[in-house]
């Protein structure tokens, strides 16, 4: 086979991994935001119930909770396509991870902002969303950037529950033609194309939600 | 239809076989986790070379190695080795794999380790007339590596997560025979949930060993950050 057509078919694959990447990453930016706030709740039970999900999802394996999402809700009478067994198993594992970073970023906002806002009459919400969120976001960041790097690594993981991915297709192809060299060392470019391009998004991104900064981040 | 209440008798059946299978998980852990701590550290010091293009080739593969899918670095050691005339067993490929994969991630954290060592430390070295070796060996490495404990346990814990990985060459690990066991009794449930939480207590065990690990380091002399 021609590496033109080898080309051609894993681009095809990387168009799926891109898609699926898009359908994940804000499931996993909310579910981040969300279980990181609760962490931080007044509630106990609130707070609880965040917890079990963080310690649930980073403590067993991607791969088992997306075979488990896959294989065992349909006896529960859950059917689920595969498309969407992947993109809930890595939204929620990669949201498990970035609840740690939203906790943390929203921690490390001086405390005097706070007691400012509170002295200014701002209300609850007021103060999360327009005095501590905006500046602990330019710290949350770097290691959103990683854990966007890692969301993407991770899709190759639904190349196992048949979802014609850039992985997928690179396995198939391999089986196929033989021509294994060629193949996956190509699919290893590809990812890092990608994981580079989103590097790129991710600083241009940290410099906008960093203008009008004083100080340059958390690092 | 296949009635889906869990099945005390059959998850009863699975679980000494997957505990079974847990020793090549840990197996496959363990040799990763010393080869990764290798290849970590020679990529460390690769990094601090004197000749920069030695330095610079070391920075991209880690950073190439590190941005790559897991999955994919498996398949690829897989299928191009016997190419290349080694043919490797499934449990060697995922050592090799993992070895490889977490032996960059390592590197960045012995390097800021390493660089974290105080000034003086490596003055002194060279007023002592210590060799390279000896000043590594000595002097600097027992200091860095203190330090990095935290930070390389989370790093091979994650790897202990990702063995599963190695189910897709055919290595008979937990998940891969969950998968058997599952196909053959048309029951995915009671072995799916069970290797889960196995993975769960065995990851909740070790990270609370890391953090009791370092709470009881001396701090005094070492720096952290």
């Amino acid at each position: 086979m021609p590496l033109s057509e080898i080309f051609d078919v894993l681009s095809g694959g990387a168009l799926v991994t891109v898609q699926i990447v898009v359908m994940a990453l804000p499931l996993a930016t909310f579910m981040a935001f969300l279980s990181g706030l609760l962490r931080l709740s007044d509630h106990r039970s609130l707070r609880w119930t965040a917890t079990v999900y963080v310690e649930f999802f980073r403590g067993t394996s991607a791969l088992i909770q997306l075979y488990w999402i896959y294989f065992v809700l349909p006896f529960f009478g859950i059917s689920i396509d595969a498309i969407t067994a992947g993109v809930v198993a890595l939204g929620f594992n990669i949201g498990a991870y970035g609840s740690e970073v939203v906790r943390g970023g929203l921690l490390s906002v001086d405390k005097g902002q706070t007691e400012a806002a509170i002295a200014l009459n701002f209300s609850p919400r007021q103060r999360l969303w327009r005095i501590i969120l905006p500046q602990a976001l330019v710290g949350m960041m770097p290691p959103f950037g990683n854990l966007a790097i890692e969301l993407v690594k991770a899709t190759s993981l639904v190349s196992l529950i048949t979802i014609a991915d850039l992985t997928y297709r690179a396995k198939s192809l391999a089986d196929m033609t033989l021509q294994v060299e060629e193949i996956f060392g190509l699919v290893l470019v590809f990812y890092f194309v990608m994981a580079q391009v989103l590097t790129l998004c991710i600083r241009a991104l940290e410099k906008y939600l960093g203008k009008g900064m004083d100080r340059g981040g958390l690092t | 239809m296949i009635e889906f209440e869990w099945n005390w008798a059959f998850a009863w059946e699975v679980l000494p076989l997957l505990l079974d299978a847990c020793k090549i998980t840990l197996q496959a852990t363990l040799l990763g986790s010393v080869l990764a701590i290798v290849i970590g550290l020679l990529l460390a010091l690769l990094r601090r070379s004197k000749w920069k293009a030695v330095g610079y080739t070391a920075y991209w593969w880690m950073e190439f190695v590190r941005s790559t899918p897991l999955l994919v670095q498996i398949y690829f050691l897989y299928y191009v080795a016997p190419e290349w005339g080694l043919n490797l067993s499934p449990m060697v490929t995922g050592v090799l794999a993992l070895g490889m994969h977490y032996g960059a991630y390592l590197s960045e954290v012995f390097r800021s380790g390493i660089d974290g060592v105080d000034k003086g430390q490596w003055e002194a070295s060279i007023a002592l007339n210590l060799s390279p070796y000896r000043t590594y060996r000595d002097v600097i490495l027992p200091q860095a590596l203190r330090a990095m404990i935290p930070a390389a346990g989370n790093y091979i814990i994650a790897m202990f997560k990702e063995t599963p990985q190695l189910s897709a060459i055919t290595l008979l690990e937990m998940l891969q025979l969950a998968k058997i066991m599952g196909s053959e009794n048309f029951r995915y449930l009671e072995p799916f949930t069970l290797v889960g939480l196995i993975y769960l207590v065995l990851s909740l065990v070790a990270s609370t060993a890391i953090r009791q690990a370092e709470r009881r380091f001396p701090k005094e002399g070492f720096t952290l950050s």
